[in-house]
C-alpha cells in the first residue's frame, strides 16, 4: 500500500469526523464540500478536513478505498456516511445527529475544526 | 446524444423498472447533474446503499469526467 493510502487510511480510521472536500472549512472550493461541511457544523460536528485538491492522487487512493467514486465524503468513526446528499438528508431526519451522539458519545460535538495534510510525510 | 440523454439512458438500464427517473442540468453546462431515482428497489435500504447503486450506474461517465459535479435523490416506493 502506497503512503499516501496509508496516511489517507490512517485518517478515516483515527479522526471522529472526517471530510475529504474541495478546500478546506475556511476556504471551501465546491458546493458539494460546502453542504456536506455546513451539515457537520449545523451539529457541532468535530471536522477533520482533508483538501483533496493540491494533488489527485489523494482522491484516486481515497476513492480506491471508499468505493466512493465522489467528493465530498463524510466519515465517523471509520464508516462512510456519504456525500453531501446524504449528509443534508440524515441531518433532515435526525439519523445524523443520532449516529454522532452513539459513535463519539456525550460531550463530542465541539466544532472543532482542523485541517490535516496527507501529502506531508508525517502528521 | 446530449450528456444528460448519456446519463438518462444509463439509469433506465440499470433502473428499468423505475417508477420516477430523471436528469438535471443544474447549470446547463453539460457537467452539473442533478439526478433522481424512484424504484421499490430502494425500499428498505439505506441511503448509502441506494445512492452506491446510483454512482455504479453511473460509474463510466463519473470517471471520465462527464460528470464533473452529481446531486443524487433516492426514494423507495412501496
Amino acid at each position: 500500500m502506497s503512503a499516501l493510502r496509508e496516511r489517507i487510511r490512517t485518517v478515516i480510521d483515527e479522526e471522529p469526523v472526517a471530510l475529504f472536500m474541495k478546500g478546506t472549512p475556511q476556504l471551501v472550493m465546491c458546493g458539494n464540500s460546502s453542504r456536506a461541511l455546513e451539515a457537520l457544523r449545523a451539529l457541532g460536528a468535530p471536522v477533520t478536513a482533508v483538501d483533496v485538491l493540491p494533488d489527485p492522487g489523494i482522491r484516486q487512493e481515497l476513492s480506491a478505498l471508499s468505493g466512493w467514486p465522489t467528493i465530498p465524503q463524510v466519515f465517523v468513526r471509520g464508516e462512510l456516511i456519504g456525500g453531501a446528499d446524504i449528509c443534508e438528508e440524515l441531518l433532515a431526519s435526525g439519523e445524523l445527529r443520532q449516529k454522532l451522539d452513539e459513535r463519539l458519545g456525550s460531550g463530542a460535538l465541539t466544532g472543532d475544526e482542523r485541517v490535516v495534510d496527507v501529502l506531508a510525510a508525517a502528521h | 446524444m446530449s450528456a444528460t440523454e448519456v446519463l438518462e439512458s444509463r439509469l433506465r438500464r440499470a433502473f428499468p423498472e423505475a417508477d420516477e427517473l430523471s436528469v438535471v442540468d443544474r447549470t446547463g453546462g453539460g457537467d452539473h447533474f442533478h439526478v433522481t431515482v424512484a424504484t421499490s428497489r430502494f425500499a428498505g435500504l439505506p441511503l448509502i446503499d441506494q445512492h452506491r447503486l446510483v454512482n455504479e450506474a453511473l460509474a463510466e461517465p463519473l470517471a471520465d469526467g462527464t460528470i464533473h459535479e452529481l446531486r443524487i435523490t433516492t426514494k423507495g416506493t412501496a
